[in-house]
């Protein structure tokens, strides 16, 4: 009984979806315009990568120079606080001192006004706008993201951002009208619709002055250093998670040899039973 | 409970003595998981994946506890909350990492853990209770990972739930009644948030409890084995503790050595990207997909386009995606072949590994990109899928020819029958039958 009554649930099914086979027209997909043009991430090497990858402290600060000077006239970096800077291997006395460099909103102590006040190290990095929409009327009514996880929250990670930063180009000469750029936009072939609000933040070597002993701030490497940077904002705890990973590990194949080695001693007088 | 040559539990000091007389949880745990518990000898590694579930919960329930005391659930600060516990609870980003990640473990285990119960027909009698129960606790799982996902309240896990809880709105009449109450309002918002927090606290507890009963139904006939072929004398079997419990300590090592490479190397491989986003009502994600272990359901579900019989396409998907679960309630009695083991089973064990392909592709499908191509392949899985368990299964367990059994276990395992089951150190015996199951 259970066996007739589930053929014929089996053949509802599958009449169902034949039936839907039929009615749905079958369109051979063609490549869209934007899927034609739209280009795969550059490769970027960091020192993060990888099982065994590590941070590039001077790397990281330049990254978060880089940051300072340009991208936090628009971007905010709501979930770092200054404390944890402590991971680019700044001492307490320079994150105090850089904490105080930054005016954070606060109440006046005696009217309640709010008004600013330095940072401290318990602080967040403050946003550049007070909310969205200032945000927005600043820019073209576009939103530029908050960056803290901005490598864990794109496809492509870091060098998606490395390649957006490097990627402005002319607009190719044969792209359709309509997926041209149009007032306030800016072409790169990285930015999954071709069409990006943001006009290219590095622009010329020398925008940012790196402190002696460092490599020659290039477009190029600038737009590194702060990819860079931003993997370190996106997983501050990456070099624990690998340490504690090895360490774990190491246990696990003692511990993983010891029980094959007791199951089979404890197997062997099973043998010709 | 299960055989008469089972150890008895005899207490070592007075002390224990004292409290088996009272309380006798010792004697408890001596039959379910000590000497007390005859298994059979020849269980391939396929059997470790139930101890491998168990351990993958409790891992849940520990980091899991340990989330909520700092986790937040309320949809203006939930987000932060967790990035909270990823950048200043001590250890908080271990913690989340072995959350997030044990969660597809614990699919990854069951799915396993099921895939052998079909493999081996270890649902047919008399393990009918044990195999209802497991699919109770695979639908609580389902409920509790969609609960657990939506918290964090990025977009995916918003538009997750919006979507997911969409479903209930193709239903006629109750449908947008039970999405109202599943949400607490219209719309995921805060009401959604918590009390999908609360229920995510919750079924876990209640998958525990169904674990105690999915264990106690398994006790009483105890444990298939890959011949299928009874327990029929004292020979057939070894004390769970020390054999089993040695073997399943292995596989708990290959398990945490699998489980810490993905958590410590690769957290976020299994995750999407989207998720880092905050959730954001205004803003659609331009591709909505659940989880990677939902996703043969997903395909299942987008699947049916067409108004077939006056029934909307949409609740066509809807009803599909639930039947294509409740259909393992009535295994059972859709396979009455006599023979359990694939391995005897030429025919069915063939149908059994295009199944698999088919749910992979599934699998695949639901989180492709969709064009045509996608839409008719998920199409003839779905169809495959349905025609297996309702049509091929019940036609093949009549109609095959099986193979010819050993008669005991004992003999199956001196013979070098169960080649993979063999205790380790033991020599296949018999020349002829070097590796008998190439499936
Ligand atoms: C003049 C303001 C401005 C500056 C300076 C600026 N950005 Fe942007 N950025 C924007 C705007 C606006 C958007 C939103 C673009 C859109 O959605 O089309 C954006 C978007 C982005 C995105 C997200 C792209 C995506 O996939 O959605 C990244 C990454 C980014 N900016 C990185 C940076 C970095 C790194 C810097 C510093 C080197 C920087 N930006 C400097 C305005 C700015
Ligand atoms: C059946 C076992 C369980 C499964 C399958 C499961 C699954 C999940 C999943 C998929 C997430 C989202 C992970 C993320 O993106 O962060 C999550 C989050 C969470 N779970 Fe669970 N969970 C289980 C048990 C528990 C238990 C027992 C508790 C508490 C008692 C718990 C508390 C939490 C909390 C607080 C979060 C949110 C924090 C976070 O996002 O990491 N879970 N769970």
């Amino acid at each position: 009984m259970v066996r007739i009554l589930a053929f014929f649930v089996g053949l509802g099914f599958v009449a169902a979806l034949i039936f839907s086979i039929i009615v749905t027209p079958f369109a051979s997909t063609e490549e869209s315009v934007t899927e034609e043009f739209h280009k795969q991430p550059k490769t970027l090497a960091l020192a993060s990568d990888g099982p065994f990858g590590r941070y590039d402290k001077q790397q990281l600060q330049r990254g978060m120079q880089v940051y300072n000077e340009v991208c936090s006239a628009c971007h905010s970096l709501n979930l770092v606080n200054f404390y944890s800077l402590e991971g680019l291997g700044y001492n307490e006395a320079q994150i105090k001192a850089y904490a105080a460099s930054h005016e954070v909103p606060g109440l006046d102590p005696d009217t309640g006004e709010p008004t600013t006040r330095p940072g401290l190290p318990s602080d967040h990095f403050p946003a550049p706008y007070a909310n969205e929409i200032a945000a927005r009327s600043a820019n073209n009514n576009a939103l530029p993201p908050d960056l803290s996880l901005i490598t864990k929250a794109r496809e492509g990670g870091a060098p998606y951002v490395y390649s957006l930063l490097t990627g402005y180009t002319a607009v190719p000469a044969d792209l359709p009208a309509e997926n041209r750029p149009g007032t306030g936009l800016h072409y790169n072939p990285y930015f999954a619709n071709l069409n990006l609000a943001m006009a290219p933040p590095l622009t010329s070597e020398g925008q940012v002055t790196y402190a002696p002993g460092n490599p020659k701030p290039t477009v190029d490497q600038m737009a590194k250093d702060v990819s860079a940077f931003l993997v370190w904002t996106a997983e501050p705890k990456l070099e624990s998670r690998h340490a504690i990973g090895w360490a774990a590990l190491a246990f696990l194949l003692i511990f993983t040899v010891l029980t094959y080695l007791s199951y089979r001693q404890i197997w062997a007088e099973k043998k010709g039973k | 409970m299960s055989f008469p040559w089972a150890e008895e539990y005899k207490p070592k000091s007075a002390m224990m003595q004292w409290m088996d007389d009272r309380l006798p949880l010792p004697r408890l745990v001596y039959g379910a998981i000590g000497a007390g518990y005859p298994v059979p000898r020849n269980l391939n590694y396929f059997w470790n994946f139930g101890v491998l579930a168990g351990l993958a919960l409790t891992i849940q329930i520990v980091t899991g506890i340990v989330l909520s005391m700092h986790y937040a659930a309320n949809a203006d600060i939930a987000f932060a909350s967790v990035e909270h516990i990823m950048r200043d609870v001590n250890s908080g980003w271990m913690l989340r990492y072995m959350h997030m990640n044990g969660a597809s473990f614990f699919f990854i285990v069951v799915y396993i853990h099921m895939f052998r119960g079909l493999y081996y027909g270890s649902y047919k009698a008399p393990r009918e209770m044990v195999w209802l129960l497991g699919v109770v606790i695979f639908l609580l799982m389902m409920a509790t990972g969609f609960m657990g996902y939506v918290l964090p309240w990025g977009q995916m896990s918003f538009w997750g739930a919006q979507v997911i809880t969409g479903f209930f709105s193709a239903i006629p009449l109750v449908g947008e009644p039970i999405r109202e109450l599943l949400l607490g309002g219209f719309a995921p918002d805060n009401a959604a948030l918590n009390r999908f927090f609360s229920l995510h606290y919750l079924l876990p507890f209640v998958i525990a409890g169904v674990i105690i009963l999915h264990i106690w139904a398994l006790h009483i006939p105890g444990s298939n084995n890959p011949t299928g072929v009874e327990v029929k004398t004292e020979s057939d079997t070894v004390p769970f503790h020390p054999y089993y419990t040695a073997k399943d300590g292995f596989g708990v090592g290959i398990f945490l050595i699998a489980f810490v490479v993905m958590t410590f190397f690769a957290p976020n491989f299994l995750g999407h990207p989207d998720n880092y986003i905050p959730a954001n009502p205004l803003s659609t994600p331009a591709h909505i997909v659940p989880e990677w272990y939902y996703l043969p359901f997903y395909a299942i579900l987008k699947s049916f386009t067409g108004n077939f019989l006056w029934i909307d396409a949409k609740l066509w998907g809807v009803i599909a995606m639930f039947a294509s679960i409740l259909i393992l309630f009535f295994l059972p009695w859709l396979d009455n072949s006599p023979v359990r083991s694939a391995k005897y089973r030429p025919t069915y064990r063939m149908f059994f590994w295009i199944l698999v392909a088919d749910v992979l592709v599934l699998g695949y499908l639901g989180q492709a990109h969709v064009t045509s191509w996608v839409v008719l392949m998920s199409q003839i899985c779905t169809m495959y899928y349905f025609a297996h368990f309702l049509i091929i299964v019940p036609i093949v367990s009549r109609i095959e020819k099986t193979l010819p059994m050993p008669n005991s276990i004992t003999e199956a395992v001196l013979s070098g029958e169960a080649d993979e089951a063999r205790p380790i150190g033991v020599a296949p015996t018999n020349p002829a039958h070097p590796d008998p199951v190439k499936a």
